[in-house]
């Protein structure tokens, strides 16, 4: 049944409308409008006034209903932050892995639920510390993991059988996995009870990120192996986070965000269903990413849609039946892009704006980017300011005390259906494409990305769009914060300690090793227990990379500009 | 000048670079060292490559360079892009397709924006070619996109010429049929792992078939080949009908060497002339400023353009 | 026809750094502001992209770097085209790239190094009154 609206009460609204605008462009024609033209930051345009009239067709039990009930527009859980706030996951990672390691103890120790790491370049891209590819990456980025010895060191003294690990890594995600369950049975942990994310999304490196490796059809076998291994083999793992994170970062709209990271989505289980898994086996272990940017609304809208979208999508489309597999669960990090080097102070105003909107959105997890984003990884302090950000919207503000509190919005409610409908078109048109593989080949989302981020700049540069302390309120300035700097020496002391690795290993094992996980990679056989007993070994990180490599080739950047 | 010639045809990269840019820059010092360029060319064989945007020129070039040089061949490539009608700028991008081959010695990339003057882009393309095979490279191959009259001037003057479509372009069949069936020699249907291949093959066949008298009295019949560049699928196959055509044009069109051959000097000639002739003739207008008259006057009415243009030609040429 | 010699530039990114956004928004600012530029895509190494500078015969060479190796890949390809004798090319670049560094690589010859929030016009400015198109 539509909201509790009858025709006449539409009409009477939509006469009050009129009258009222009217008047306004009699106000407006003497003094005009601030703006010829009011947009969100991606460009959309938006009205002066919403009302009921907006939501007309909207029907409270179908549309938005209760947390926790189908199709989830306010929340996956029914209890959502009245029983738990969102997990505290700030992504770290610099350096050596014992550097990292003794960042994670601090961010444990304030108060931190969850742990999340950044890898350096080269490990991101398959090689080991020592390729002449990855001189002057080493741990710039993230931390260097080379061999099983790295992992362990990463988390010495961490209980990962009771905090859950989020690993942001994509071409080598199998790897990275296989290593973090050898870490946990040497330490006599069953992966039955490992809980964790790894990335493994490799739809949008092609599109977004541009850490690839091999082509996208063997990329993608590899990932459903590990949606294979996970179902069967580490139940509480998700083994893949879907994305639009970085779609948004390297310049797409919020719609192309929405839209793309769903039809990645959708690209993941048509696979996985392919190799003859039942959806509702894997479906609730895939989990999602979102980016919260700087227009208030809108991101809360694109949340709020994104929910009910992947729902229809799992019930409708797949014919889903267990509800958790309609649940779109998703982590969300704060825009970095909008972030500035020039009065780096702002920069915790925006990023405690853009996690309100995340967590209005109801998101299940939050890191927030700290105030030196622009000029280096984060320095502790900075990063300790971005956790208590969270922790002050949590404890202080009182916004967790209710759920979905802008449900029932005229504006919000209009804008999440109109992004619905619209990300539902590109979809379609994905789909008329032969999907997203497809459309990947085609360079579509790249393209319309590439086009979206160009006109966003000229907005900026023409000063369409305000940035506060860059077009706007500029001053000059030294740089007043302190910069993380890594140590130049880091890098061949790694080199060192992986060497010592290599030479130490019993090397006839290490080519046994490798043997099957080329013969798995060329066969049918899943990757992941030759892959666990390679870790073991002390296999590298890029001496399985360059078996993948050799098997499937490699996969050059098409440079759509 | 002579310093320059010895070091092209030394193989010197840099000055080989820099001539190119020279020429299209439309350097007039470069005339000198393109005749004296001249006694060194000749040996090359060249393979001009035109397409529809998007159809996989470059990748299949880039493809080509790796089989010619398992050949032990050396290669030049020259890569025409449009230049923005806008700005007067272009992004150059045929080269990231191709960049695998930067490091390799043996191998020549340069690109060329099209720049939209008047027949100059044939010249400054024939010319770059020049410079190539005086350098030594034994293949030459050239993409242009095959929309202007100029890029499809350019693919013609090759050894061979190579058209490549890919499936599910009915229109564009079309327009291939309308401009530039007669000058392809081989036909590639690219990115065959796509729907529609063979539809496109069947088109294409019949449209080559009308010419069957042609081929009857033993003319080159252009074959057809279904390729897929990105996964390296029916390039070598297409190397070998490039191999079969050089053997035809060999033994039946009086030689490889063009220099040789009466009508494509005659081609050559005429078309050196025709852009040396415009050139002479609106540098000497705009230099004297009645160009920017002439214009003027048309605009105010004052004079039509046919007499606008006699009155100016004229003169020049009697 | 007498014709002026045109810009030509070189957009490059050097090493395993995938952050790309800000290199396609300067090429495309560039290719608007009229230049020629050969974009050479990601994951180069500076030995390819200093020979592929000298094969195109470009004036500049733009180099992005996001990912902190800008002292190893700037200054190996400012090392590199002197070992060639194309020292003439010049060098700018830009990403995020601490002030201490600007400095360090300014005195090994990179003419100028661009941070964020500097305008695409300023930019292309840049290159106007410092790039002349080779003379000789
Ligand atoms: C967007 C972004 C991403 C996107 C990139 C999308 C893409 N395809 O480009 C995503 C989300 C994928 C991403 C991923 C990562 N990122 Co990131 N990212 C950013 C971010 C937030 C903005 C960069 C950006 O695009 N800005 C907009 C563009 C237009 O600006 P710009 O590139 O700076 O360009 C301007 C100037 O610098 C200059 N310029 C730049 N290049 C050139 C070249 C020339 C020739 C000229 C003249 C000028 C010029 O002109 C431009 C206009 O003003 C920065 C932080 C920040 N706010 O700057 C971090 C940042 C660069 N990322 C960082 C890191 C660590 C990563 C990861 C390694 C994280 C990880 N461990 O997994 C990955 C690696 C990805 C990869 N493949 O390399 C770090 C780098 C740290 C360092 N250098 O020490 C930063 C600084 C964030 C941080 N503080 O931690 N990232
Ligand atoms: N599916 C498929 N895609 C291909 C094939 N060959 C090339 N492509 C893709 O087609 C796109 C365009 O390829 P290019 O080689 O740049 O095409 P082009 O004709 O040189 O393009 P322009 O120079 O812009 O006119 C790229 O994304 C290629 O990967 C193929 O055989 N099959
Ligand atoms: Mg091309």
């Amino acid at each position: 049944m539509p909201l509790t609206f009858n025709a006449k009460i539409f009409d009477d609204i939509e006469k009050g409308n009129k009258k009222w605008q009217e008047n306004l462009d009699k106000v407006f024609g003497a003094k005009p409008e601030r703006l010829t033209r009011f947009s969100t930051v991606s460009d959309r345009e938006i009205n002066r006034i919403y009302t009921p009239a907006d939501v007309r067709d909207q029907d409270f039990a179908a549309d938005i209903g209760f947390p926790g009930d189908y199709p989830f527009t306010r929340g996956v859980q029914p209890s959502m932050y009245r029983g738990r706030f969102w997990t505290m996951r700030m992504f770290a990672g610099l350096g050596s892995a014992k550097d990292t390691n003794k960042r994670f103890h601090l961010l444990v120790k304030e108060g931190q639920t969850g742990l999340s790491t950044a890898f350096d370049m080269p490990t991101l891209m398959g090689y080991d510390s020592d390729a002449p590819k990855a001189r002057g990456e080493c741990g710039k980025c993230g931390v260097a993991i080379d061999t099983l010895n790295d992992m362990e060191d990463l988390f010495e003294g961490l209980p990962i059988d009771k905090i859950t690990t989020s690993m942001t890594i994509n071409p080598p995600a199998s790897i990275i996995w296989a290593m973090y369950i050898a870490m946990a049975e040497k330490r006599g942990i069953d992966r039955k009870v490992l809980g964790g994310t790894i990335q493994n999304d490799m739809l949008k490196e092609f599109i977004a990120q541009k850490t690839f490796m091999c082509p996208p059809v063997p990329s993608v076998r590899i990932i459903e192996d590990t949606v294979e291994f996970g179902t069967k083999e580490v139940p509480r793992w998700n083994t893949i986070s879907i994305s639009g994170y970085h779609i948004r970062e390297a310049g797409s709209t919020a719609l192309q965000e929405l839209a793309f990271t769903l039809a990645d989505g959708i690209a993941y289980t048509e696979k996985a269903i392919e190799r003859g898994l039942d959806v509702d086996d894997f479906a609730p272990r895939f989990s999602f990413f979102f980016n919260s940017h700087l227009d208030f609304f809108e991101e809360i809208a694109k949340l709020r849609a994104a929910r009910r979208m992947w729902a229809k999508i799992m019930k409708g489309r797949f014919k889903a039946k267990d509800p958790r597999s309609w649940w779109l669960r998703f982590h969300t990090q704060t825009a970095g892009c909008t972030l500035t080097a020039q009065q780096p102070y702002n920069n915790v105003v925006r990023t405690a704006l853009q996690a309100l909107a995340a967590i209005m959105g109801g998101t299940q997890s939050l890191h927030t980017n700290s105030l030196d984003e622009v000029l280096a990884i984060p320095t502790e302090e900075a990063a300790t300011i971005a956790l208590r950000t969270q922790q002050i919207i949590a404890e202080e503000s009182g916004v967790a005390n209710t759920i979905d509190p802008l449900g029932g919005s005229y504006f919000v409610e209009a804008l999440t259906d109109q992004m619905e409908e619209e990300a539902f078109d590109i979809i379609q048109k994905i789909d008329d494409m032969g999907g997203m593989l497809s459309a990947i080949e085609k360079n579509f989302p790249q393209q319309e990305i590439a086009d979206s981020a160009y006109h966003y700049q000229r907005q900026i540069d023409e000063k369409e769009k305000t940035v506060v302390g860059v077009n706007k309120y500029a001053v000059e300035e030294e740089i007043p914060v302190e910069v993380l700097e890594i140590d130049e020496e880091l890098e061949s002391l790694q080199i060192e300690k992986t060497n010592r690795v290599k030479t130490e290993r019993d090397n006839q094992r290490v080519a046994e090793c490798l043997e099957k996980v080329g013969d798995a990679c060329s066969g049918k056989q899943n990757i992941m227990e030759p892959l666990i007993d390679a870790a073991k070994a002390n296999v590298t990180l890029q001496e399985v990379c360059d078996v993948y490599r050799k098997v499937y080739g490699e996969y050059r950047d098409p440079g759509i500009y | 000048m002579n310093d320059i010639v010895e070091k092209v045809v030394a193989g010197d990269v840099r000055t080989v670079a820099r001539l190119i840019r020279d020429i299209d820059d439309g350097m007039p010092e470069v005339r000198g060292i393109l005749k004296d360029l001249y006694p060194h060319t000749g040996k090359a064989y060249v393979i001009g490559i035109t397409g529809a945007p998007g159809v996989g020129k470059s990748t299949l070039v880039d493809q080509m360079v790796a089989h010619l040089r398992k050949r032990d061949k050396t290669v030049g490539v020259l890569a025409v892009d449009p230049t923005s009608p806008f700005s007067g700028g272009a992004i150059l991008g045929d080269r990231v397709r191709m960049q695998r081959h930067s490091m390799d010695q043996g191998v020549f990339i340069r690109s060329l924006a099209t720049r939209g003057h008047f027949g100059g882009l044939t010249q400054s393309t024939r010319s770059a070619i020049d410079v190539f095979d005086a350098m030594g490279k034994d293949y030459i191959l050239v993409e242009t996109v095959g929309v202007g009259q100029d890029e499809v001037d350019v693919v013609r003057s090759a050894h061979t010429t190579v058209i490549v479509v890919i499936p599910g372009m009915g229109d564009d069949i079309q327009a291939i049929k309308a401009g530039i069936l007669e000058i392809g020699d081989i036909f590639l249907i690219n990115k065959a792992d796509r729907e529609g291949s063979d539809k496109t093959l069947s088109d294409l066949r019949l449209m080559i078939e009308m010419d069957h008298k042609k081929y009857d009295r033993g003319e080159w019949k252009p074959p057809i080949l279904k390729i897929q560049a990105v996964f390296d699928k029916g390039v070598a196959e297409f190397i070998d009908e490039i191999d079969k055509h050089a053997k035809y044009l060999a033994e039946t069109a009086g030689g490889l060497d063009f220099r040789e051959s009466k009508s494509k000097v005659r081609q050559e000639l005429g078309e050196m002339i025709k852009a040396r002739l415009i050139e002479e003739v609106i540098d000497r207008l705009t230099e004297s400023g009645d160009f920017d008259r002439a214009v003027e006057s048309i605009i105010n009415g004052k004079i039509d353009p046919y007499t606008a243009c006699e009155n100016l030609v004229l003169p020049i040429v009697s | 026809m007498k014709q002026k010699r045109r810009v030509r530039v070189m957009v490059a990114k050097p090493g395993l750094d995938g952050h790309d956004r800000g290199a396609r928004i300067i090429a495309r600012a560039y290719r608007d502001a009229g230049f020629e530029v050969v974009y050479t895509g990601l994951h180069q190494t500076p030995e390819e992209i200093v020979e592929a500078a000298i094969q195109e015969d470009v004036d500049m060479i733009g180099l992005s770097s996001l990912a902190g190796a800008h002292k190893y890949l700037f200054l190996a390809v400012v090392e590199l085209l002197r070992e060639k004798a194309a020292d003439d090319i010049v060098v700018c670049g830009g990403g995020i790239i601490p002030d201490d560094d600007i400095k360090r690589l300014k005195e090994s010859g990179v003419k100028e190094v661009f941070t964020p929030g500097t305008p695409l016009d300023d930019i292309v400015k840049w290159v106007k009154h410092n790039i002349t198109p080779r003379q000789d």
